[in-house]
């Protein structure tokens, strides 16, 4: 080794940094949107709204239920219905090992819980969907799981109310998949001729298949701040009109300016105004005992 | 005008260009060619057999979107008669996308509803290749509901890559106009029929899809995905579109077999482009068949067996094969620890 070598500048770029922004999990986080530093404790206690900007993060189902349903009341139905693989569907993985995968990460059967809980003491039915689960998509089992939440709800006069986080319906089950859409429709069709309240939360993303079915014929359409909601993703839009989208035009706040939802309402009163919501249309004669007792 | 050829049709071509050439040639050597012709023509037919009647799935979505294959202003002047155009949706405008209307069908009176892809440039542009915009699913909806109030069954053609996804169509609500539309079709009391005459490009076609019975060209895909998009997601690849149309099983021999059509209408050779005439009776006389067969079916009934087969799709297990459930009480403990330490 010559002696110039000793001087020689180190090429800087080949020295891997450590990112100065990656904390230890589990302790703090950073906040995926304002990149503000966040004590994990802290969003445990805001249901996982950063404290900073209320950007709302993803739920699992299971937070969601602790969110909207009274403690200890949640009943699970049709637990057991789960995937088949009709076409023997085969990408990079086969599709039983993507579902098997999904049921180890997340603890769950299928992208959807469904059950009878209560809100506020009034029992409704819920079906609620985790995006985790192979992106909340919509097949065989999501649809007649959602079926038979229905199915319940009309035959003990239920109110209905369901969370979707969906990017649409399940390729891996190709056609099956596209006629859960039909499935869906037509039992929520039987629920509202039955008039009961039907209430669907749209929560980041909404899109695809599960938008362009149930969730769009909720009496009443409520979504959390800046989820995105549409029917097309941006980037398949971006591919078709090959110029690029407004960043928020999916957003909540857009879909209620435009019209296509009722309201946008943040994660701390969703409870509460679903709530609301409930006892406005439920059957006159309930509300006239509440008023009298 | 150049002809449109699809990749795997090009061998056939070829040969039928040489052959052109060679009865073009002086009639000097006549017995020579004369033998030469015949050969070849042979060659041709042998070859179209061996192309055209083991088509793999990707194929068929090329034939299915071939430019000369019958649209669906072809089958309207094909099957029925008197056609008469319904406008507008009454909110926002009138989506060429799709053709609606009054029309004879036999001697049934029908509404006629179906999406258009239009055949030259300027017509492409005008019914936007055959992607509706919701003010177009909402013209349907408004034709089902006088269907169902004037109890005219309705026939509908389904020739379309999917909904359009653009800005505007998201904001007057593209979602909300094809789930309004399944609702409609779900209960209506007429019988409904669809076919699948070219492209069955997912929700978009679906919107027009819900029926007591749907048929398919033989050429035709039926799909909850195009393949291409399919390919990008999983593969991250639009080329690997030819895998993607294998594992959607999207043709109609694999639909009829998983019970999710009712029937296919067979297509000449190479295609419903080189015998539309023969295609346009075969399906006027499924059609006509089949609305005899619905009429004389109760309304309430037709409903039932509507709604029972709508119940009935979807594959799934009622036990559960691996159970890693981590159990709903242990989760809900986790998060009420974290509550408290804080």
């Amino acid at each position: 080794m010559s002696i110039s070598e000793w001087f020689k500048r180190e090429d800087r770029s080949s020295i891997k940094s450590k990112d100065k922004r990656a904390v230890p999990e589990g302790i703090w986080s950073q906040c995926a949107s304002c990149k503000s530093t966040i004590f994990q404790n802290e969003l445990f206690a805001t249901d996982f709204v950063c404290p900073n900007c209320s950007h709302h993060y993803q739920l699992s189902a299971l937070q969601r239920i602790d969110l909207l349903i009274d403690k200890d009341t949640f009943n699970e139905t049709a637990k057991d219905v789960s995937s088949k693989d009709p076409l023997k569907f085969e990408a990079t993985k086969k599709y039983k090992e993507s579902i098997d995968k999904a049921k180890r990460s997340t603890g769950l059967k299928e992208a959807i819980i469904t059950g009878k809980g209560s809100l506020y003491g009034r029992p409704v039915a819920i079906g609620i969907m985790d995006f985790r689960f192979i992106g909340g998509s919509m097949g065989s089992v999501v649809g007649e799981k959602i079926v038979r939440l229905i199915n319940m709800a009309i035959d003990e006069s239920l109110p209905v109310v369901i969370v979707t986080a969906s990017g649409g319906a399940r390729m891996q089950e190709g056609i099956f998949s596209l006629m859960q859409m039909a499935k869906t429709t037509a039992a929520i069709d039987r629920l509202q001729k039955e008039n009961l309240p039907y209430v669907c939360i749209l929560t980041n993303p909404t899109t695809g298949g599960v938008m362009a079915s149930f969730a769009t014929l909720a009496d009443i359409i409520i979504a959390e701040p800046k989820a995105l909601i549409g029917f097309t993703g941006p980037k398949v839009i971006e591919q078709t009109i090959k110029q690029k989208v407004p960043k928020e035009f999916q957003s909540s706040e857009k879909m209620l300016e435009h019209g296509q939802i009722d309201m946008v309402v943040e994660r701390k009163n969703l409870k509460s105004t679903i709530g609301q919501v409930l006892d406005f249309l439920s059957p006159a004669e309930v509300v006239y005992e509440k008023i009298r007792s | 005008m150049k002809k449109y050829v699809a990749e795997f049709e090009r061998p056939i071509i070829e040969l039928e260009t040489q052959l052109e050439e060679l009865k073009k040639t002086p009639s000097a050597h006549k017995a020579d060619i004369a033998r030469e012709i015949t050969y070849l023509e042979k060659q041709i037919a042998k070859l179209k057999v061996k192309t055209y009647t083991n088509l793999t799935p990707w194929q068929k979505v090329q034939l299915a979107r071939h430019p000369e294959r019958p649209h669906f202003s072809d089958y309207l002047k094909g099957i029925f008669s008197e056609f008469t155009e319904i406008h507008g949706d009454r909110l926002h405008g009138d989506d060429k996308a799709i053709i609606s209307g009054f029309a004879f069908l036999g001697s049934y009176k029908v509404i006629v509803v179906g999406t258009e892809k239009g055949k030259t440039t300027k017509e492409k542009v005008a019914h936007n290749f055959g992607m509706p915009h919701p003010e177009g699913y909402r013209k349907a909806a408004r034709l089902f509901e006088l269907a169902g109030r004037f109890n005219l069954p309705v026939i509908n053609f389904i020739d379309t890559p999917g909904a359009y996804p653009g800005i505007e169509a998201e904001e007057r609500g593209q979602a909300g106009a094809i789930s309004n539309n399944l609702k409609i079709l779900s209960d209506l009391d007429v019988p409904i029929l669809s076919t699948v005459i070219g492209e069955g490009g997912s929700g978009g076609a679906l919107a027009l899809g819900v029926a007591d019975r749907i048929f398919m060209m033989e050429n035709a895909y039926y799909s909850v995905i195009a393949p291409e998009g399919c390919a990008t997601i999983l593969w991250g690849d639009a080329k690997k579109a030819e895998k993607a149309a294998a594992e959607l099983s999207l043709t109609a021999d694999k639909l009829v077999k998983l019970k999710l059509i009712d029937g296919i209408i067979s297509e000449p050779l190479g295609g419903a482009q080189h015998n539309k005439e023969e295609v346009f009776a075969d399906l006027k006389s499924t059609l006509l068949k089949t609305l005899d067969d619905l009429t004389k079916i109760n309304v309430d009934e037709l409903k039932k067996r509507r709604y029972q087969r709508l119940m009935a799709a979807g594959v799934f297990s009622e036990k559960d094969n691996l159970d890693v459930t981590r159990g709903i009480k242990i989760l809900r403990g986790d998060a009420d620890e974290n509550r408290s330490a804080n």
